[in-house]
């Protein structure tokens, strides 16, 4: 492998795009190809499929064999709220395998203390969501039960087919919810993906063990999401 | 991507090797057959003096992974390797998972 074609795997790995490094296994030429470049023909379909299944493998077209190793980014967690869930959330998210960060602008809960070593901003939503956009590969899970702090980030989600959206909340705050974000403008198809009561239902009670149950919901939509319909980024 | 997984990513350590000048081979899992530890794409680096990180399987064929990487380093040709990993040895370690695996492995530079 060539070193600066590393470089630049990496350097599209570290910026979160989907790439596929494509090797022509006869000749040992080598090169990224990224998500939603055109290539033509039955190896183009093929790198589609790749992209969407985000399986690698061999392939087979115009005579010669190709590699297709498929690099999407890695999924992570977007916590809106230092609350007490989000701290458990913060370590189980850590042994799950899936990066986490949690934003609030309350400074009293934000703070370096209660979240030790987690990547915490101490701001709004909006601002930070500015710089550091939502993606496919990103669960949203809003937990303030503020609307001032949660809607705004949990609308972003849906817009950004963020493949996990869930909000903490009661069946009846959640009807509230609903309404706001229908009055705002948002379809009720969309505002259907939301998760909500979050997390799955295996009777927690404890932050902890509503964290456990947040995190296995977040798992399953992963790994069970339906590639085909996802949305274009 | 955060800096715990990039401190634990394969191609991210072979990058940080590189510049700090080690000599560099990539293990590939190209394909695999039955219950296979690691899936396709899975890759495993190694540097000249045997360091190694990443996995291209559950731990039972690394070592030859490894000592062929070496070689690679040394004479620039890449390999195509193939292990059955029910063998013997796998059993002995506990892994009766029963699978095969093709790993590619190539110099980087």
């Amino acid at each position: 492998m060539d070193p600066l074609l590393l470089r630049k795997l990496n350097a599209e790995r570290r910026a979160r795009r989907a790439v596929i490094h494509l090797t022509e296994l006869e000749g040992g030429r080598d090169r990224i190809v990224r998500e939603g470049d055109t290539v033509a023909g039955t190896l183009g379909s093929a790198i589609e499929a790749a992209f969407r299944s985000g399986k690698s493998g061999t392939f087979e077209a115009e005579g010669q064999n190709f590699f297709l190793n498929v690099h999407l980014p890695p999924a992570r967690i977007v916590v809106i709220g230092a609350v007490h869930i989000s701290q458990a959330l913060a370590v189980v998210a850590k042994v799950s395998g899936y990066d986490l960060s949690v934003i609030d602008p309350r400074t009293a809960f934000a703070t370096e203390e209660r979240f030790a070593g987690v990547d915490l901003v101490a701001d709004w939503p909006e601002d930070v969501l500015k710089v550091r956009p939502l993606d496919r590969y990103t669960a949203l899970v809003a937990v303030t039960h503020d609307p001032k702090i949660d809607d705004l980030p949990l609308l972003q989600a849906l817009k950004s087919g963020c493949f996990y959206v869930g909000a903490l909340g009661s069946r009846k705050t959640h009807a509230k919810r609903v309404e706001r974000l229908l009055a705002a403008g948002a379809p009720q198809q969309l505002l259907d993906r939301i998760s909500a009561p979050i997390g799955l239902d295996i009777g927690a009670v404890s932050p902890a063990e509503i964290a456990v149950a947040i995190m296995a919901d977040i798992i399953q939509a992963f790994r069970r999401r339906d590639l085909r319909t996802e949305a274009k980024p | 991507m955060g800096d715990g997984v990039e401190t634990l990513d394969p191609l991210m350590v072979a990058e940080r090797w590189m510049d700090e000048g080690r000599n560099v081979a990539i293990a590939t899992v190209m394909e695999t057959w039955g219950s296979a530890p690691r899936p396709t794409g899975s890759h495993l680096v190694i540097d000249g003096e045997g360091n190694f990180h990443g996995s291209v399987s559950g731990g039972c064929v690394e070592g030859a992974v490894i000592t062929e990487a070496l070689d690679v380093i040394g004479g620039g040709e890449p390999k195509m390797l193939e292990f059955g990993v029910a063998d013997e040895t796998a059993w002995r370690v506990g892994l009766s998972c029963g699978g095969r695996i093709r790993v590619y492995v190539e110099r980087l530079g």
